[in-house]
């Protein structure tokens, strides 16, 4: 008795046959055209406004039954534990002092008092009980709920219908938008290598560079739906011009395909072997980005001289940068390229390009700075100097992203790259901002120091930014010795200035 | 999905940890968030080089004194309930709590607060403060900023002003006395939110 097919199955077969050619025409028309001429039916922003409303009911359900049952709510930890007072180190010890003695206090007889460690003792305390910078480490807390469980503490069962609106919101993610988006990503990876490569085979020239725009840019904004990233782009007339540096800061590894999606740009990294190395070689036969072997990466002045000389060739693409950054261990970043090769072609994009000891964002830098930690969205952390040495013209660019939709922030000691793009694939939407800053250049007088803080300060301000004077090589480093000096300096000028009165009198 | 009394759960002996330090269970909760914050490596305990992330404890001119304060007795680990408890000297006076004669004293007491910043002073535990102890901590305080005749004219009029039995070292006593006058409760305690 042979297997016949009964007529469920080819009823089955038949079912099967339709919904996948209705959901690569869909696919076709919806997403992949569009993205080819770049323009869009705004659908996505229609679902933006959507769910904003949807959210909103769902944090005042929230808010609404945990008051009836009486649940603690965990209250946004963005306040902290304690109230740091805004004085400074003199004002606190005169205070101390004059608190203590009954003598009448003068500008001469500030000398050392035994109560004077009163002050640096519970600055270090409340330091280690509510700190600026590690705050900055770890994601923002919403004040609104995004029916992501993993953005909030405080979902317990309080309502039906705010659990069956939870449920259909997994059933969403992860049934159609997950295997949509990724979809997606595979298919604008390969048709990157695949054109790229074809047109790689033309002669150098006009022809060629217009049609690698072309694809460089339908690529990505594949990419960009692939994560359905709904940006907004501001003051467009700034957009980096050939023959500059475009600078940013760097919130997630996401943020070159963002800015790459609108414009093209060199990327500067290190080659790697495997599949990353296909995209790579791929790209640069295309268009001239900055690809260093590895042991090149080591020569600094080497690696100065490729951007800068990249750079001041006006004919070539900006380069892109971000140039906060801090070390990680080599060994992180080879053992890892294994698994990532085997995931998404995303991941592996975001992941490769990077300098020195390169962690997983294509965050770099040059002449002695790293790749990239992830900074929580709200802070803008120390720019490092190299960047602003070569001379060039700087094109800041802030981006901003919007937490309610999704935690764009990759906390890359808690969570592995993978880890981080399934869940920003899983989430609703990436909603983020970018501004185009009017291009500024190194003035007279100016060191690259100063520089880079003017650059940063013009960053932050634009969005919204806080402004941290600090480097997020701290997070893990150990702070240099220099800081110390501060305190001190400040300490023993109230206390050198009552000795050397002492000893005139 | 998590309910915030799961993590008060995951803290053993909280009741005493309570009764002893008097922090609320917000405050312990948000205490414990930050314990796991600062334990990279998720390891339970808290080493040395855990409090060297917090960056404004670094350019504190005593800050490892400060972090020694929390390993007690050449110890390398610090635990939770010990990491709350040297907190707990900072929390503000209770002006309501009722002084039962046998209780022991209250860790965040005008005494308790002295007493911890005289170990800050007090490096090898020997009850007294003696001259050299006081060069090392106006040397951190100060490091280049002074010469070392400057130091050691600070340190010897300190000694002078504070040392009452004459044995040129500052015991707690004579801390204490020395200090009478200072508003402890305020400059030793930090503003905890509710």
């Amino acid at each position: 008795m042979g297997w016949f097919p009964s007529p469920f199955d080819n009823l089955l077969c038949m079912l099967l046959g339709i919904s996948f050619t209705v959901w690569f025409t869909l696919l076709l028309v919806f997403i992949i055209v569009p993205a080819i001429f770049g323009v869009s039916f705004g659908i996505r922003r229609l679902c933006m406004k959507t769910l904003i409303k949807i959210f909103e009911w769902a944090t005042l359900r929230i808010e609404r039954g945990a008051k009836e049952k009486k649940h603690l709510l965990y209250k946004p930890y963005t306040n902290g534990i304690i109230a740091k007072e805004p004085t400074s180190l003199e004002e606190e010890i005169k205070e101390i002092r004059r608190s203590g003695s009954s003598r009448d206090l003068g500008a001469a007889s500030q000398e050392f008092e035994l109560s004077d460690i009163f002050y640096f003792c519970r600055r270090g305390m409340e330091s280690i009980m509510d700190d600026e910078v590690t705050k900055r480490f770890s994601a923002e807390e919403l004040e609104s709920w995004n029916l992501l469980t993993r953005s909030n503490y405080n979902f317990q069962y309080i309502s039906l219908r705010l659990t069956v609106l939870w449920g259909l919101g997994v059933l969403i993610r992860y049934g159609f938008l997950l295997p949509l988006r990724v979809t997606l990503a595979f298919t604008g990876v390969g048709l990157l290598v695949v054109l790229t490569t074809l047109v790689g085979c033309l002669p150098n020239g006009r022809m060629k560079s217009f049609l690698s725009e072309k694809i460089h840019l339908m690529c990505y904004r594949i990419c960009v739906r692939a994560l359905t990233a709904i940006i907004t782009y501001h003051d467009s007339e700034n957009k980096p011009k050939n023959g500059g540096i475009c600078v940013a800061n760097h919130t997630s590894p996401i943020d070159v395909i963002i800015l790459a999606s609108d414009g093209c740009y060199a990327m500067v990294g290190q080659i790697h072997g495997g599949l990353m190395g296909v995209i790579q070689r791929a790209m640069v036969k295309a268009c001239p980005h900055i690809w260093f072997e590895r042991s090149e990466v080591k020569d600094r002045h080497l690696v100065a001289k490729r951007l800068s000389d990249h750079a001041e060739d006006k004919t070539k693409l900006p380069i892109l940068i971000f140039p906060e950054g801090e070390l990680l261990k080599s060994g992180v970043h080879s053992s890892a390229i294994a698994p990532l090769a085997r995931a998404s072609g995303l991941c592996m994009w975001a992941a490769g390009i990077g300098l020195w000891e390169a962690s997983f964002s294509p965050a770099f830098l040059f002449l002695g700075l790293s790749s990239g930690t992830c900074i929580n969205n709200t802070s803008v952390m120390m720019f490092k100097k190299g960047s602003f040495e070569i001379g060039a013209t700087v094109y800041p660019v802030a981006i901003k992203y919007d937490p309610r939709f999704a935690e764009a922030f990759w906390n890359s000691s808690k969570f592995g790259m993978v880890n981080y793009l399934l869940r920003m694939m899983s989430s609703w939407a990436v909603v983020c901002s970018v501004w185009y800053l009017p291009p500024m250049h190194k003035e007279e007088g100016e060191d690259a120091v100063q520089f880079a803080n003017r650059v940063k300060a013009a960053i932050a301000r634009q969005g919204g930014l806080v402004d941290l004077l600090w480097d997020g090589g701290l997070k893990r480093d150990k702070v240099k010795d220099t800081f110390k000096e501060e305190q001190q300096k400040l300490y023993s000028k109230m206390l050198v200035g009552a000795q050397e009165d002492r000893s005139r009198s | 999905m998590g309910s915030s009394n799961s993590t008060l759960s995951k803290i053993p002996n909280l009741g005493r940890l309570i009764e002893e330090t008097g922090f609320t269970p917000a405050h312990i909760k948000r205490l414990y968030k930050r314990f796991q914050a600062l334990d990279k490596g998720n390891k339970g305990y808290l080493s040395p080089q855990d409090f060297g992330s917090v960056k404004e404890l670094a350019t504190n001119p005593i800050g490892d004194r400060i972090i020694g304060a929390f390993f007690s007795q050449g110890q390398e680990t610090v635990d939770f309930h010990s990491f709350v408890r040297i907190l707990a000297h900072f929390r503000p006076l209770d002006k309501n709590r009722a002084k039962r004669p046998d209780s022991p004293e209250p860790i965040n007491s005008r005494i308790s607060k002295l007493r911890f910043a005289f170990q800050l002073y007090d490096q090898d535990n020997d009850g007294k403060i003696s001259r050299d102890e006081l060069l090392q901590v106006l040397r951190t305080m100060l490091e280049m900023q002074v010469t070392e005749e400057q130091l050691e004219s600070i340190a010897d009029r300190t000694i002078q002003e504070a040392d009452l039995d004459g044995d040129n070292a500052i015991s707690f006593d004579e801390f204490r006395k020395s200090l009478e006058k200072v508003n402890i409760e305020h400059k030793m305690s930090s503003r905890f939110l509710h």
